[in-house]
């Protein structure tokens, strides 16, 4: 069993390592087209929302909507925060402290 | 303080109560500590270390353990060849290193950075491996003593979603960037109601990113139109 255990979780590292590392060997050396740096330069913004959104208003296994989370509500007034003083920290703070207080209230 | 290692504390902060959730979980599923040190610390990927815990206590084949962390963690792909874009000729050598480190949160944290300049592959070093440092004491601390602290202190859940809120902000500079992220929230939500496990963070950022270019390609060429009848009356 730990020889077994040892051996799922190489393969497991080399499986996530192979797709974390391809792009950044390959793609650096090269010079892109412009339509698919464009492309590049968009996915932050793509990938950020599609991982927060979801987050926000599904829960469950098997997921359904739920829009009275308190994660969604909580979210809007922080993003709020974050826009007007574009701060991480203060942000990060923000967020967990008004969670904390909807989860006393709620 | 090191910018690298200033710029990952919220990565830390939200880093501390999963690991500590992870580490309770592993050892409840019959893992020693050296077991948890050596999956947090050759795979450093959250989300597939609960599952494969989970699984591993299930009963279930390596095949399937191994099968389904490649395709929760295919994410990551996407994300390198986004940070590729920033780190162009960059020593190859840095760059291995680099992409064991490439997490959602450390990519988040990164690709902000880069966006503002004044970041480079050193401090992007940094950032990852302090982040893998956080995770690797706090899943192995998790499993020693994660069942005596009470969860869900201090809002502290949510420091990962906060943090994830504030680098979208960041991130929304353009109105293409904008559209961007709302196409891609509006498809993601939808995916993940309709598609079991996270299949729909990759399909939704693709075509939402793929949308954009197209969009912006569009009123690019409406604006350099002779007529005028684009937006741009310069």
């Amino acid at each position: 069993m730990p020889e077994t255990y040892v051996i799922i979780v190489l393969a497991m590292g080399l499986v996530t390592y192979t797709p974390r590392w391809l792009p950044l060997f390959y793609l650096t050396q090269y010079s892109l087209p412009g339509w698919f740096k464009e492309w590049l330069s968009l996915i932050p913004a793509a990938i950020l929302s599609a991982l927060l959104l979801p987050e926000l208003v599904t829960t469950g296994d098997p997921r359904h909507l739920d829009l009275l989370r308190p994660e969604l509500w909580v979210a809007v007034p922080t993003f709020i925060f974050a826009r007007l003083t574009q701060s991480l920290g203060g942000t990060v703070v923000v967020g967990m402290g008004l969670f904390w207080v909807a989860g006393k209230l709620l | 303080m090191c910018p690298g290692v200033k710029a990952a504390w919220p990565i830390c902060l939200g880093y501390i109560p999963i690991g500590l959730a992870f580490g309770v979980l592993a050892q409840k599923a019959g893992m020693s500590w050296g077991q948890i040190a050596l999956m947090s610390s050759i795979v450093f990927a959250g989300s597939s270390q609960f599952i494969a815990v989970s699984m591993l206590a299930n009963g279930a084949t390596g095949w399937a353990i191994i099968t389904t962390t490649f395709f929760v963690n295919l994410r990551h792909l996407l994300m390198s060849s986004s940070l590729a874009l920033k780190l162009q000729n960059a020593h190859r050598g840095k760059l291995s290193v680099f992409a064991y480190g490439v997490t959602d949160e450390s990519f988040a944290i990164n690709t902000t950075r880069f966006l503002s300049g004044e970041w480079d592959l050193n401090r992007a070093l940094v950032v990852n491996h302090t982040a893998n440092a956080c995770w690797i004491v706090s899943t192995v601390a998790g499993g020693f003593f994660g069942h005596l602290i009470p969860a869900h202190s201090f809002g502290i859940d949510y420091a990962l979603i906060a943090m994830f809120i504030c680098l979208l902000v960041f991130q929304l500079t353009r109105r293409l960037a904008v559209l961007t992220a709302m196409i891609a929230g509006i498809l993601s939500v939808a995916l993940a109601l309709i598609i079991p496990g996270n299949a729909y963070i990759v399909i939704a950022s693709v075509l939402a990113a793929t949308l954009g270019v197209a969009i912006g390609r569009r009123l690019n060429s409406m604006k350099r139109r002779p007529d005028g009848s684009g937006e741009d009356h310069a």
